[in-house]
């Protein structure tokens, strides 16, 4: 071959791979039909009538799922895929199991990821279904209209590692706050000693522990702390803060609980059911009623009352005023659009989030979590007549 | 008078006519390998431009902060890579400064050392070293490891605090988890992949330099030194160079030790952190431009391999041409 052919060739070959590979970086918006279309199975152009909240479809009868807990006969089938907090990973496990062990026929996968993940996933439509401790913000909401549903409240413990206490420690916001940002070092500061009287501190030096991966905890406990101590906490809220150098960072909430567990004097906040497995002690927190709460479901159930709930269900439990709430307390929701444009997904979907309202609440405290308060249910649940299936 | 023979001679420099069948199938043996060296070429300008498409938001509007800052606080906006850069850097000289000599020291043995029935059993379990996922030896490192240096990291800080300059590279830690610790384990790492290249490359010194330095009167260190090392210059450039590529882009082993602490220290057994690991512990959870600027760090880890590959090769083509006497 002569030198322009051999050019010519070498263009050729750069050119078809580089156009393949442009090919494949716009795959988004081809992926969004193919993952709502794919969970139609024997539905495949089934009819909704939506009279009444009663629909019926090809391989699909649906009893609308009226008030807290009612058993629906329902009989869904196909696939659904969700992502996203990894707070509520270990309730949608469970649920997925129990469901799917009523419904035979449908498939539901829980990806985790993190909740900045699966609001990502669904503005692609990879996913019907994502899981998130925060909505979205302004900048990256979709076009398309999101709803959001509470499914569950969790607390988030202050856990520490301190030997020859006589009660469980006892803290304040501004005591946290203080604690977190370094401004006290030792356990026996006057700050501490106030929130704790008559009992004798060691003298130890306080190891701060966070999260060195950004996490809907870490974001919720810095609101919190903003929220109840603004002038002792100076660092902000989100799911990394600039924390101190002097401090230490643990992997996951079970990173955080290990490096608690081995230090003498460690600090750190941890999710209840990764820090009842560690078996680490855990404070009584001051909530806005003056009272040290402990940190069960029944308290963190409780800060779901009497806080402001938004029309689209959107909340923070986060220093709750009722009277008997665990201050630290946050929610994470179920997001799913509005409009389903596949009858057979949208079915499956609204029986599923039926049930994480319903039944699958039950499984809530078993897991260390809290259930929704009675009103935050019933709005969620009426909520799911919102759902605009096969349109 | 002579008979010529009329063979078709073929002007020098271009393939004989050897046959329309045979002709075809070198064509399209050439055509795939053309193929498969340009796919490379193409993939690594593709990574080069998605990435800094995707990096750009931060490149065009805070670049100044991005590459001169080393302030990382995500939820105040404010994206500044040095403390990164730092602590990539940092581990990976440590890493090398470990891992470099008793490579080196290891290949040697193997090669000039150790008796014929040692070789084999040291030369698999080398390579089964150098197959063992990154991640365990990231856990190793954080459920064996980390704890018990801390007692010695307060050992040595305590021994060395009076000197000047060490006291202040060795100051006291606040955990086993460090640049220190992070170079530690990012050196065994490196190890095996060193040793293997570089012993292959002390191998094929040709005998007859050995012979010729032994008959001059060396000893062996001086033999090695003379005809080994000469030889070997740029394939052990190379090998290390390997070796710090894979340093300074480890992800899990060196997230899980380094500390998760951005910060620009000189203290050594101070926690840090390196741009692999802040990519892998804050992308899940990352969104606009936070998102941005963690894949601008891609972006400035991608630049640093090639500037770092790059002077590997000046150096060693600039040796090579040295010992030629150019």
């Amino acid at each position: 071959m002569n030198i322009t052919k051999r050019r010519g060739a070498a263009i050729a070959g750069v050119l078809a791979i580089a156009l393949v590979g442009a090919a494949c970086g716009s795959d988004n918006s081809g992926s969004s039909s193919s993952a709502t279309s794919a969970a139609a199975t024997t539905a495949g152009g089934a009819t909704t009538t939506t009279a009444g909240g009663a629909a019926t479809s090809a391989g699909a009868t649906t009893t609308a799922a009226g008030g807290g807990g009612a058993t629906t006969t329902v009989k869904v089938s196909g696939t659904l895929q969700g992502s996203g907090s990894t707070f509520q990973a270990a309730f949608q496990q469970e649920a997925i199991a129990d469901f799917q062990k009523a419904n035979s026929g449908t498939t539901i996968t829980y990806g985790g990821g993190g909740s900045g993940k699966g609001r990502t996933d669904l503005a692609q439509s990879v996913v019907n279904f994502a899981g998130s401790d925060a909505p979205f913000d302004a900048a990256s909401k979709p076009a398309n209209p999101v709803l959001y549903f509470p499914v569950l409240l969790g607390p988030i413990t202050v856990s520490y590692n301190l030997s020859g206490l006589s009660k469980p420690l006892q803290l304040s916001a501004d005591a946290l706050a203080k604690i977190f940002s370094r401004t006290i070092k030792t356990w026996n500061d006057p700050a501490i000693a106030a929130d704790n009287p008559g009992v004798t501190l060691p003298s130890t030096a306080i190891t701060v522990v966070h999260r060195s991966d950004g996490s809907g905890t870490t974001q919720n406990f810095t609101q919190y702390l903003m929220a109840a101590a603004p002038s002792s906490w100076t660092l902000g809220s989100g799911s990394t803060v600039q924390w101190p150098a002097d401090t230490q960072a643990g992997n996951g909430n079970t990173g955080v609980a290990q490096i608690v567990t081995q230090t003498s004097g460690a600090v750190g906040y941890v999710d209840l059911s990764d820090a009842i497995a560690s078996k680490l002690s855990y404070a009584n927190i001051k909530n806005s009623s003056g009272k040290y709460i402990e940190p069960t479901p029944d308290s963190a159930s409780a800060a779901g009352e009497g806080i402001t709930v938004n029309a689209d269900l959107t909340f923070s439990a986060i220093n709750s005023p009722a009277p008997t709430a665990y201050p630290i307390t946050y929610q994470s929701w179920v997001l799913v659009y509005q409009t389903q444009t596949s009858a057979g997904t949208g079915q499956l979907l609204k029986a599923y989030l039926g049930y994480l309202l319903g039944d699958g609440q039950k499984l809530l405290p078993d897991l260390d979590y809290a259930p929704l308060s009675k009103t935050l249910q019933a709005s969620a649940v009426k909520q799911l007549d919102q759902l605009k299936i096969g349109a | 008078m002579t008979a010529t023979v009329t063979a078709t001679e073929a002007p020098p420099g271009e393939q004989p006519n050897l046959g329309g069948r045979r002709r075809w199938g070198d064509k399209s043996f050439r055509l795939i390998a053309l193929l498969s060296g340009l796919s490379v070429l193409a993939i690594l300008a593709l990574i080069a431009i998605s990435t800094t498409k995707e990096a750009w938001p931060i490149f065009s509007h805070d670049a100044a902060e991005f590459f001169f800052s080393s302030t990382w606080a995500p939820n105040q906006g404010k994206f500044g890579s040095l403390a990164f850069v730092y602590g990539t850097l940092v581990t990976s000289v440590i890493a090398l400064v470990f891992a470099v000599p008793l490579s080196i020291g290891i290949a040697l043995f193997i090669t000039e050392v150790a008796p014929r029935w040692l070789k084999r059993p040291i030369v698999s379990v080398l390579d089964l070293l150098a197959v063992v996922p990154s991640v365990v030896f990231g856990l190793w490192g954080i459920l064996v490891l980390a704890e018990p240096i801390g007692n010695f990291y307060d050992n040595v800080a305590s021994a060395l605090s009076p000197i000047p300059i060490l006291g202040q590279l060795f100051d006291q830690p606040a955990s086993g988890r460090s640049f220190f610790t992070a170079g530690l384990i990012l050196a065994i790492m490196i190890i095996p992949i060193i040793t293997s290249l570089t012993r292959e490359v002390f191998d094929t010194t040709p005998t007859a330099e050995k012979e010729a330095a032994y008959g001059l009167g060396a000893t062996r260190w001086e033999m090695i030194r003379a005809s080994v090392f000469s030889h070997s210059k740029g394939g052990v450039v190379g090998a290390v160079t390997l070796g710090l590529g894979r340093a300074m882009g480890e992800t899990i082993a060196a997230a899980l030790v380094i500390g998760s602490n951005p910060q620009i220290t000189a203290n050594l057994f101070a926690p840090g952190y390196s741009m692999p690991a802040v990519i892998a512990n804050e992308f899940g959870e990352s969104s606009g431009d936070w998102r941005a600027a963690l894949i601008g760090l891609g972006v400035v880890l991608f630049i640093l391999t090639i500037i770092v590959n790059l002077t590997a090769r000046a150096i060693v083509s600039r040796s090579i041409r040295r010992t030629r006497g150019e």
